[in-house]
């Protein structure tokens, strides 16, 4: 079991280890634990090894160092590293090799952290359980035959199995919240355009966003203060100053700050009873380091997730027409001549190449995606969609009147057994209930651990604040695990 | 206009793609540099490569406000990109980033010459013009006998403006007339070079019929004719395609109802449209706001300092020539059609000279004939204004003639010198009275038959003496031979 990245800072600082004793760890963890996890697509022990060999040399020539100086990192395979493949746990880009590093990347390189490898997902991380993915499943270090959610379920599960301190994950609709929640590590969805998204795959561009993944409140914020700021590489990039999200976080007094409890969302209809409990806990937490709490709704809270289901399909149906086989990734070598001889052979090049290279969860999206942009539907769907996010958005601006920050559950249940809800779509993107509200608003949120069930299953309690208050989030989360122990508690592997 | 059958207009509208004189993409670093190897100008952006991203080049947008307000456009204080999908290999994002329901100018207008009325005007409406990024290029290579297509992107991402017009234009002369204008006010403003050849001015023509049967108004199915290459190749394009319509609809009695628009090629060698699509099915692009992009605001102030840079149009500028040189409208006109460069040659030339008239003939003549055949274009012409215009000052006192302006002319085109030393090179010296009495005198001496004829009536019989005082001294100025030639036989 791995140390937290404050820690192993300090280790390495004191001399009581070095980059290279820390990047041993991680590889003999990611050994014993990977064939029961499958957390990762991809792992370069040598190329690791390597880079902590030239951290601990910088160290002993007494050069400057980064802020994550021999700090493990895992990236979730959906951001462009050109030293290791890039596959988005898709057939389609199962041998891709990017020319560039994605700029999170660049920033964690920067930062002298040791990337480690490529952490599993679903398939253009599109999912909720990490079951789309064409690598396999990843299962929850807290039960393995049940899912460590999704869409990052990889960048969850090797922090909750110790592998690394910290990973990167991408949050399109709870993305990094859910899977945080499932396996009880805490996790941070940025604002809109607060860490840029040049080299992150696309899966949904106006909703996408990378976040860090930690044990714990400081080591996520670490991580946040990292990869934060503006970018000119991406125009939808906020040129905004980032503050110092590490300091200001050994605090239990939370006087002053209003936290508004989404009372709906904790009657919604299948919401988990110990769910609904552990928000019930935090509320007194919260109260008692001396928050108000007050009342808030979201009024068109009911239509987040069609919303949602509409906008990314969208987006996606777009994003994914490249990867048509005629440049990089897939391209079917053996033609369906019924197709060729209907089609022409570029056309029949395109139906192969897609329909070998992405699973079904992927053809659906698109296919939902071109239905809703098609002429004639547009109005119906997309642009009423666009019209539903605008009120949708309105009504956070209104709530954030009322309170400093938004309490709810990150997920209506804890992590649901492997197979349980992958033929079921639906109930699938049902997961995203409480989430994808985030997304669409674009302001930021964290999933904070928040206990075991009765079966041992880790709780999560979710905290949203208006767009850029990061450090509001990070705040009121360290505050929570200053006077609780949740995020401290470890899943026996 | 009439096809030997029912009387016929033709309704014309043009489509076209004018490539931006920047120089870089229109959303990322690469060079727009025509004609490099294939596939050396480009990055993960304009590769589509997953996970890259489009930045806006300002300078496009200044470009095409540029062009906007050159079109007498309106520009919109906000604007932004949208997608539009459809699957090509050149097309490696699956999408084109172009402009859908927001284009960055709209309501413009054309005024051309009425071809059929030269002291009248007609105005051609522009719809829009939008900003869009360039496909790259197909290379279908069927001499191989192998289906092998190559794929060059270096064009992909190139920034376009494409200006559709109304269909408003009702002859191919029309046509050419609008793109004409259009082109020169590109090319004048800076904002493109409009060469057809390398791609940096396309022509898509919309053309159909409106027969009149019996005061019943037919329409044909619209053409969209591609693949023109010059102004000549769309004016022939539409000239045949207008037969051709006619044809077919006297063959087959097919309307605009009972077809869609088809898209036809234009081939020059045969001088034909054909039919380039078999299926022509409508397509859905599916249009919608790009994401990955911001919408983008114009301000008022910037609109208003890109039109204080307009500075003086085409149009004014053959005015002001006119009366300021005392040139001919047809003569402004051929100057100012020329592009900037030529403008600004010519005026030069016209000041140092004092003579605005000749000044516009030799340009019209000697230069733009030598442009032709050096193929170079104003910047890179031999000749600076300062010295054509020196030299034309010596025609118009007299002190040289014509021919012999020509010889130096000739002189300067191939040695980097002087006026005063190419006139000196040729040996050209002014020929003092006396030598030209006594050159004059021997010439009737020893010519009586000319002397003759002249007195006889035949008044051109005096060209030859001056052809051959040119020939006993060259420097001989034959306006000055013949007229003390005429002196000499009238006091005979």
């Amino acid at each position: 079991m791995l140390d937290s990245a404050l820690e192993i800072l300090r280790l390495q600082s004191t001399g009581e280890a070095s980059a290279v004793d820390v990047t041993e760890k991680v590889f003999e963890s990611i050994e014993s634990s990977e064939s029961s996890i499958n957390a990762f697509t991809h792992v370069d022990r040598d190329l690791a090894l390597a880079t902590a060999e030239a951290i601990d040399k910088k160290r002993r020539a007494g050069e400057p160092l980064g802020p994550l100086a021999g700090v493990p990192v895992a990236a979730k395979d959906v951001l462009c590293t050109k030293d290791m493949p890039t596959t988005c746990s898709s057939n389609m880009l199962r041998h891709f090799r990017p020319p560039y590093d994605a700029t999170v990347i660049e920033k964690l390189r920067q930062a002298d952290a040791v990337i480690v490898g490529k952490t599993n997902m679903d398939e253009f991380a599109m999912g909720a359980s990490t079951e789309t993915s064409a690598f396999g499943v990843t299962r929850n270090p807290w039960d393995t035959s049940r899912t460590p959610g999704g869409s990052s379920g990889g960048a969850a599960a090797c922090v909750a199995a110790g592998n690394v301190p910290l990973s990167l994950g991408s949050d399109t609709g709870g993305s990094i919240r859910q899977p945080s929640g499932f396996c009880g590590v805490t996790g941070l969805k940025p604002t809109y355009g607060r860490v840029s998204r040049y080299g992150l795959v696309a899966f949904a561009s106006s909703l996408d966003q990378i976040g860090p993944i930690g044990w714990s409140v400081p080591d996520v914020a670490l991580l946040l203060q990292a990869i934060s700021g503006f970018e000119p590489r991406d125009s939808t990039s906020l040129d905004r100053e980032v503050p110092d999200y590490t300091s200001a976080l050994q605090t239990s007094d939370l006087r002053g700050l209003r936290i508004g409890v989404l009372r709906d969302a904790l009657e919604a209809d299948g919401i988990d009873d110990q769910v609904r409990a552990a928000v019930h806990d935090a509320m007194q937490v919260f109260k008692s380091a001396g928050a108000e709490l007050v009342d808030v709704n979201l009024p068109h809270s009911e239509y987040w997730v069609p919303t949602y289901y509409v906008i990314a399909p969208s987006e996606a149906s777009s994003n994914l027409s490249r990867y048509d086989g005629a440049h990089y990734g897939h391209r079917a070598t053996e033609l369906d001549p019924d197709q060729v001889e209907q089609l022409g052979p570029l056309h029949a090049t395109y139906c192969k190449s897609r329909g070998e290279g992405f699973g079904a969860e992927v053809k659906r999206r698109i296919m939902v995606g071109t239905y809703a942009l098609s002429e004639g539907y547009a109005d119906q769907y997309y642009n009423q969609a666009l019209k539903a996010r605008r009120l949708i958005k309105g009504d956070y601006d209104t709530a954030f009147t009322q309170a400093d920050l938004l309490l709810g559950p990150v997920s209506p249940t804890p992590a649901f057994p492997l197979g349980e809800k992958v033929d079921d779509p639906i109930q699938m993107y049902l997961c995203d209930l409480f989430t994808v509200g985030a997304n669409l608003a674009g302001i930021p949120a964290i999933s904070l651990p928040a206990g075991l069930n009765s079966e041992g299953l880790p709780l999560a309690i979710q905290l949203q604040a208006p767009a850029l208050q990061e450090a509001r989030l990070l705040f009121a989360g360290a505050a929570y695990q200053t006077t609780t122990d949740h995020h401290q508690q470890r899943p026996n592997l | 206009m009439s096809i030997d059958g029912y009387p016929t207009e033709t309704i014309i509208g043009l489509e076209v793609h004018v490539q931006l004189k920047t120089n870089t993409k229109l959303f990322c670093g690469c060079s727009t540099r025509f004609g490099a190897p294939a596939n050396t100008q480009v990055c993960p952006v304009c590769l589509g490569l997953p996970g890259a991203l489009p930045v806006m080049n300002e300078g496009a947008i200044d470009l095409a406000i540029r062009a906007g307000l050159a079109l007498d456009c309106s520009i919109p204080p906000l604007t932004k990109w949208d997608r539009k999908q459809y699957f090509y290999p050149d097309l490696p994002k699956g999408y084109q980033i172009s402009q859908f329901d927001l284009p960055i100018c709209a309501d413009g207008f054309i005024e051309i010459d009425n071809p059929d009325s030269p002291d009248q005007s007609r105005r051609i409406d522009i719809l829009r013009a939008h900003l869009e990024e360039d496909a790259g290029k197909s290379m279908h290579d069927e001499a191989t006998g192998r289906s092998e297509s190559r794929i060059d992107l270096n064009r992909c991402g190139t920034p376009l403006l494409e200006i559709v017009s109304q269909p408003d234009m009702r002859s191919s002369t029309e046509a050419k007339l609008y793109l004409t204008e259009l082109k020169l006010r590109m090319t004048h403003l800076g904002i493109s070079d409009c060469e057809m050849q390398e791609g940096s001015l396309r022509v898509d023509a919309n053309v159909n019929l409106h027969i009149d049967v019996d005061g019943k108004k037919i329409a044909t199915p619209i053409v969209e004719i591609k693949n023109m290459n010059s102004f000549r190749a769309v004016e022939r394009a539409i000239d045949y395609e207008i037969d051709r319509q006619y044809d077919e609809w006297e063959e087959t009695g097919k309307t605009i109802h009972d077809m869609p628009k088809r898209t036809f090629g234009w081939d020059d060698s045969k001088e034909r449209t054909f039919k380039q699509r078999e299926k022509e099915e409508s397509a859905d692009y599916r249009y919608f706001p790009d994401p990955d992009l911001l919408p983008i605001r114009l301000p008022v102030e910037r609109i208003e300092q890109a039109r204080d840079g307009l500075g003086e149009m085409p149009a004014a500028i053959r005015t002001r020539l006119q009366g300021q040189y005392g040139i001919k409208p047809y003569d402004a006109n051929v100057i100012v059609n020329q592009g900037r460069e030529l403008i600004d040659y010519y005026e030069v030339v016209a000041n140092n000279s004092g003579d605005g008239k000749r000044s516009s003939s030799w340009i019209q003549q000697d230069v733009l004939r030598t442009m032709n055949d050096l193929q170079c274009p104003v910047g890179d012409f031999p000749i600076s204004a300062e010295k054509l215009g020196e030299l034309l000052k010596r025609v118009s006192s007299g002190s040289l003639d014509n021919t012999r302006a020509r010889d130096v002319f000739a002189h300067l085109l191939e040695n980097d010198c002087t006026v005063e030393e190419a006139i000196e090179a040729l040996g050209i010296v002014s020929v003092d009275g006396n030598e030209l009495e006594s050159l004059c005198q021997e010439l009737l001496q020893s010519n009586p038959a000319v002397v003759e004829d002249y007195k006889g009536g035949k008044k051109q019989a005096i060209g030859s003496l001056i052809g051959q005082a040119k020939k006993k001294n060259p420097n001989a100025n034959p306006q000055q031979v013949r007229e003390t030639l005429l002196r000499i036989i009238d006091s005979i």
